[in-house]
């Protein structure tokens, strides 16, 4: 069985990085694929993947990792607005799918589409 | 907050970051296997006559930081002096299987797949070191992955100069077009760091980096 759990920016918001990366990977290492609204900042995915090596064992292996956001051009009026829309609740565009990589094989991404290949162990495919 | 006022007064007054600095540091980053050791061996052996590091078809070969001091690149009238940083390769999952399937013994490829680890930490800890960047690229694989994505957006985030290495352009598969499209608020230059193929232009679009 496939576990995914969806993880909306307003459960994250509050907490800071190391708490937020802390939190998704807990959920990944219980063998779930985590949906998040939105995306981490670029620091925050460094620190997921810091803390990924941090854990890697003979089980945990690292995880995949994916975002999509919608590629829309924007005036200088309102990317500024984005901006400050993003500083205090979150970049909420589009999705971000991470999981453990002993079940995520690859994730393959199009401009507008992610497709997830996962491993055949256990009988998944 | 002082510190980003006065990166911002250089800027402006000294129309160049880089102006009266030694010891710049530029670093190549990448993911595995991408080819940033062959190509910090190319700059090495062409301005130094001495080579970085040791490479291998087996990935995460470079486990450690490496720094070559005090590289005195030349192209035309134009030259810059830095530091050469080659970085261990970034992935964000490491399974010392994999290692064994490339040809390890078992104890070698567990002692790998831990030595990998923390070279991944190391690298993304050294980016706050940086002056400049090289990443470099496979050119025959697809450039839309997360760990290309988070390095650029990084460097992005830190105001770094970033320069897109289209490594291994010699194969046929290599396809130039689409890291182009991928990355097109940075330059790219197609390389082939292991047959020196455009490398000239290489330099030329480093010092233009730096300058």
């Amino acid at each position: 069985m496939l576990t995914l759990q969806y993880v909306p920016m307003d459960e994250i918001i509050q907490l800071d990085s190391d708490r937020k990366v802390t939190k998704l990977l807990k959920i990944i290492k219980q063998d779930k694929i985590v949906m998040l609204e939105g995306r981490l900042s670029n620091k925050e995915e460094g620190m997921l993947i810091e803390r990924t090596m941090e854990e890697i064992d003979k089980k945990f292996k690292g995880i995949e990792i994916a975002s999509l956001e919608p590629n829309v051009r924007k005036d200088i009026g309102s990317a500024l607005r984005d901006g400050i829309f993003k500083l205090f609740f979150g970049d909420r565009r589009g999705i971000t799918i991470m999981g453990p990589a002993n079940i995520i094989k690859e994730i393959k991404r199009d401009p507008n589409k992610l497709q997830l290949y996962t491993s055949n162990r256990r009988g998944r495919k | 907050m002082f510190k980003s006022l006065k990166d911002f007064l250089n800027k402006i007054f000294l129309f160049n970051i880089f102006k009266g600095r030694s010891n710049l540091k530029l670093g190549l980053y990448g993911p595995p296997n991408s080819g940033k050791t062959t190509l910090a061996n190319r700059i090495c052996q062409d301005w130094l006559g001495e080579e970085m590091g040791t490479t291998s078809k087996v990935p995460h070969e470079t486990r450690n930081v490496q720094e070559k001091e005090k590289i005195n690149v030349k192209s035309g009238r134009k030259e810059m002096t830095f530091n050469l940083v080659d970085t261990p390769g970034i992935a964000t999952k490491i399974d010392y299987e994999d290692f064994i399937k490339a040809g390890l013994k078992k104890k070698e490829a567990q002692e790998r797949a831990k030595e990998a680890t923390k070279g991944i930490i190391e690298s993304i800890k050294w980016l706050d070191s940086m002056d400049a960047v090289i990443i470099v690229l496979d050119s025959t694989i697809d450039p839309y992955s997360q760990v290309n994505i988070t390095i650029v957006g990084n460097l992005a985030a830190r105001d770094i100069p970033v320069l897109i290495a289209a490594n291994k352009s010699d194969l046929k598969k290599s396809d130039l077009k689409k890291i182009e499209a991928a990355f097109p608020q940075y330059g790219v230059i197609g390389v082939s760091a292991e047959y020196g193929d455009n490398i000239e232009d290489f330099y030329d679009e480093l010092i233009k980096l730096m300058k």
